[in-house]
């Protein structure tokens, strides 16, 4: 009833077995940058803006203003990374109601992946903003004796946002394949329609929360405004 | 009653309980985050959006440990590694 879909062979590229993890996680960044590839032709700064340029300014305002209101600082330096991880999680979830397409962020390793590139963009960002030996002073803040769980925490919180969102979407898949086995008709629409809720919503937890992470380390100047904001 | 009987049955109880158990703490949890953070938008609606934001961060921190109830029973139901090894040894 539940097969593992990393284990699942699609097809062999050469010697190389593609599984359907790989395979729908290149279907999502096939949709993805064709259509900004598509609505990204026809930009204009001035004249008669078309409606498509103004649904993509709102996604893309959006998305910088939820950074600013949570890192407090220039949302341009993070947008690249977060704004990535939103629109990926969340046009594969939404993806997930098209029939016999596998959600490739049910699987582990994706979300792994994911996770890991937030676990590098930690050191990356703080670095960046607050210079080597300030982000090294994070890891002995409020004293030294909290060393040890402060490496512990970057960890942990690295596994929590693999397992969160692994478990969200699998949750989903394996309701629904439960109920169509017990009633196949109507009966499993209604869980759906919640995956899709929860799914865009487990797509902005997982960009807030790696925008929390990201933005931990911030520039000396607005130091004292974004200590509330630590989760 | 042999091995296989023992594991098979101690799987399925072990299952129901760590996803029954482990969803009890985050469910009152959850709610408690839900009634509180209701009440104080109903006080300060101008603050609802911080509040909503908040409220999903700390949602998805509390939810984390039923997904974690969640995923060991996955792992008993479907990938239990002591069925795969008594499976293992009774075919031999």
């Amino acid at each position: 009833m539940l097969e593992n879909i990393d284990q699942l062979i699609i097809f062999h590229l050469g010697p190389l077995p593609i599984n359907a993890t790989i395979f729908y996680t290149w279907i999502v960044m096939l949709v993805l940058v064709s259509i900004s590839l598509w609505l990204t032709y026809h930009l204009k700064t001035h004249g008669e803006i078309s409606k498509t340029q103004i649904i993509m300014e709102m996604i893309v305002m959006s998305i910088q203003k939820q950074i600013k209101d949570v890192a407090n600082d220039n949302p341009v330096k993070y947008l690249p990374i977060i704004g990535t991880f939103f629109l990926f999680i969340a046009m594969s979830n939404l993806l997930s109601i098209i029939p016999w397409f596998r959600v490739p962020t049910a699987s582990l390793t994706t979300t792994t992946a994911f996770a890991c590139c937030v676990f590098f963009a930690i050191p990356y960002y703080g670095i960046k903003n607050a210079g080597l030996k300030g982000y090294l002073k994070k890891f002995i803040e409020p004293t030294p004796i909290m060393l040890p769980m402060n490496i512990v925490s970057d960890f942990s919180s690295t596994f929590s946002l693999a397992f969160r969102l692994y478990g969200n979407m699998l949750s989903g898949v394996v309701i629904s394949s439960v109920l169509i086995t017990l009633a196949p008709f109507i009966v499993p629409l209604p869980m759906q329609m919640l995956g899709l809720l929860t799914g865009t919503i487990q797509a902005y937890i997982f960009a807030l929360l790696a925008i929390v992470y990201v933005s931990a380390v911030a520039p000396k100047e607005s130091s004292q405004s974004t200590d509330t904001k630590g989760v | 009653m042999d091995a296989i009987t023992l594991i098979g049955a101690m799987s399925i109880i072990a299952a129901a309980l760590c996803i029954a158990i482990g969803g009890i703490g985050p469910a009152l949890g959850e709610a408690n985050v839900a009634a509180n953070a209701l009440r104080s938008m109903a006080q300060q609606p101008d603050e609802s959006s911080n509040i909503t934001r908040t409220l999903f961060v700390s949602m998805a921190m509390i939810e984390s440990t039923a997904i974690y109830a969640f995923v060991i029973t996955i792992l008993i139901l479907y990938a239990n590694p002591f069925w795969n090894y008594v499976i293992e040894h009774a075919s031999k």
